[in-house]
């Protein structure tokens, strides 16, 4: 102990605020990440669950219908009002447009993921990535507007199919009821497609991601014991990448869900949950019922997420 | 004249430019434990891999037990592989993943569970049927991959480095157990390792890679006494490649192989210099110069161990002395 100098050779002097703070970061590891997280911790929690609550509270409101004065007292009546025919019309087609987006975009980003992770190396790789990243740079109106072009009766679509003699093709397609209009661009099938091309790199990301964590050896395992190429496919590839499927669907679900703009530009008049939500609150002022309506994605996505957990999606994000 | 187990004429697999596999000629006999040892990238694993099927030739023949195998898939071929890292089904427990063959092949639930369990009993996991892999040691992952493979049958196992991953200790007990198993079920095992030890403890035959090519086959006691090239001698315990001349066995021009243990301290001897002594335990390691040329002896422990920069001398038995037929 006597001899300090040798300590001193090992532990060089600390002065100045930076290197006290430091040494005080290094003796109080947890008050650190309680700084840390701090802010965050406040923005999500008023902000973001502060406005969901309003927002709950909100729904559980009324409108006097003759003044349209928004009566603050808790009933269900708005509820009540949610659950007529006309708004449980916009609920069904919203979920069932939801839906039908996520399947399809789980199908087609299986294979594109799939060749991404076992296939593509080096360039290609890179190739892939700006691929699918690209088209979310740029803005998302645009993207919507364009398609609109490419959907309309005077529009890219039709004439390809004019040039390849499947106009009829396109018509019988269009004259199907409740999905089909006049145009691609006024009806179910166009604001499907639209979705589908929008919302396609969410779900090829965390597929590919799962897929890129199931080893090659567990493929050949597969193979080796006598699985076929179907059976392999359906007994370990899909199980393992599973996880991926369905976190790369919380997005593209959740996304659809609450959409609002690609409804009203490509579409017909019929509204979604969005272009509801967003009447009710902004033309009609009945706010009760915009938030009624905002509810309905939140309830569902939470049975959603419960159900996603229970299968381990989590895992892949 | 019995079928062999597998045989390759002329086989090659190139990757572009590289030479994997390089027109190999090779006959494993059926109910032999025949080993495939060489350094990585020489070529052994993707021989092994020709065999279960997930690579495919780029010339030559491969017939199994008489059958061309050139074309058909893995999925065809009644030979299981037991993969390095096990590759056990994570989302599967332990009785689904031996079972798993038995299911793709239709076998009912109540069969295929018997048939599991039975092949579990084999390798000692009686009770261990309803854990994950993942809750599973290296040791026991080991096991379940065997269970796995031997489950359905096969007529060729083949096992890829399956010990690599174990401790000393584990792997000892393995090769001891692997060995008898072998010669319980009479299978043929086609071993891939690049643990000279184990290839020479455990196989019936070895055969030596390098570079897509083998340099020799035969027993261990063969390997390890004549090795046919220099690759081999060195490769396989290490030996002390020497001109002829130097010995005084064999023509000028040829290349000899002396066995470091074969050289024995002898006041008799030849006069040489220490230039290193490393201390093994049983064993010590003489690194020495004797005219001009380096020589490793093994010599037993001892405290009077000449120190480095003395001289000492040695001798060996002429009859343990190799002339090798290729010098290159």
């Amino acid at each position: 102990m006597s001899d300090l100098s040798s300590n001193a050779a090992i532990f060089a002097p600390r002065s100045g605020p930076l290197a006290r703070t430091v040494d005080w970061i290094i003796r109080h590891p947890r008050m650190f990440v309680f700084l840390m997280v701090l802010p965050i911790t406040l923005w999500l929690g008023i902000v973001y669950i502060g406005a969901l609550i309003a927002l709950l509270i909100q729904s559980f409101f009324s409108i006097d219908e003759f003044s349209g004065i928004i009566v603050r007292e808790v009933t269900l009546k708005t509820y009540g009002e949610l659950l007529r025919p006309y708004n449980l019309d916009i609920i069904v087609r919203t979920v069932g447009m939801a839906a039908a987006v996520t399947i399809t975009a789980a199908i087609v980003a299986f294979p594109i993921a799939y060749f991404a992770a076992r296939y593509a190396k080096g360039k290609w790789k890179a190739l892939f990535y700006i691929g699918v990243m690209l088209p979310l740079w740029s803005s998302y109106l645009v993207k919507v507007y364009a398609w609109k072009l490419v959907l309309a009766k005077e529009g890219i679509l039709n004439w390809v199919f004019a040039k390849l003699h499947l106009t009829w093709l396109l018509d019988g397609l269009l004259s199907t009821p409740v999905i089909g209009g006049n145009s691609l661009s006024v009806s179910y099938i166009g604001t499907f497609l639209v979705f589908l091309y929008i919302w396609l790199p969410y779900m090829i990301i965390p597929v590919q991601a799962s897929l890129e964590r199931v080893s090659k050896d567990l493929t050949e395992a597969a193979s080796d014991l006598g699985a076929t190429p179907k059976q392999s496919f359906r007994m370990v590839l899909f199980p393992l990448a599973l996880p991926g499927v369905v976190a790369g669907s919380i997005f593209t679900f959740s996304l659809t869900l609450g959409d609002y703009i690609v409804p009203q530009i490509v579409g017909n008049s019929r509204l979604f949950i969005g272009q509801a939500v967003y009447t009710q609150q902004g033309t009609a002022g009945n706010i009760p019922l915009a938030a009624a309506f905002t509810v309905v994605p939140i309830v569902i996505m939470g049975i959603y997420l419960w159900g996603a957990r229970k299968m381990g999606a989590f895992d892949a994000l | 004249m019995m079928t062999d187990a597998v045989t390759f004429r002329g086989v090659s697999r190139h990757f572009g430019t590289v030479k994997a596999v390089d027109e190999v000629d090779l006959s494993i006999r059926d109910g032999e434990f025949f080993a495939m040892l060489g350094p990585s990238g020489s070529g052994k694993t993707t021989c092994l891999r020709l065999i279960a099927g997930f690579e495919q030739p780029t010339a030559g023949h491969i017939e199994i037990f008489g059958e061309r195998a050139v074309g058909v898939p893995p999925y065809l071929r009644n030979v299981n592989t037991v993969f390095q890292n096990y590759a056990l089904f994570p989302h599967m427990n332990v009785r689904d993943n031996v079972a798993f063959g038995l299911r793709v092949k239709g076998v009912g639930k109540a069969e295929r569970h018997r048939a599991a369990e039975e092949a579990l009993e084999l390798v000692e996991l009686g009770g261990y049927a309803n854990r994950r892999s993942g809750e599973l040691s290296g040791g026991q992952r080991q096991r379940v991959a065997l269970a796995r493979a031997l489950v359905n049958k096969p007529r060729v196992l083949l096992l890829d480095e399956p010990l690599g991953a174990l401790d000393l200790k584990l792997r000892e007990q393995m090769q001891e157990e692997l060995r008898k198993l072998q010669r319980a079920l009479g299978l043929t095992f086609v071993f891939v390792t690049h643990d000279q030890d184990e290839a020479l403890s455990m196989a019936d035959r070895v055969a030596v890679f390098a570079d897509g090519k083998i340099q020799q086959v035969g027993t261990a006691e063969d390997i390890y006494r004549r090795p046919d090239t220099r690759f081999v001698a060195d490769f396989v315990g290490s030996s002390n490649v020497l001109p002829a001349d130097l010995v005084g066995v064999g023509a000028s021009g040829q290349w000899i192989s002396l066995r470091p243990e074969d050289v024995v301290l002898d006041p008799a001897g030849r006069e040489a210099t220490v230039t290193g002594r490393y201390f093994h335990g049983r064993v010590t390691k003489l690194s020495l110069d004797l005219a001009g040329q380096s020589l490793t002896a093994l010599i037993p422990a001892r405290e009077d161990a000449p120190d480095v920069g003395e001289t000492t001398k040695i001798s060996w038995d002429p009859a343990r002395v190799h002339v090798m037929e290729q010098g290159a």
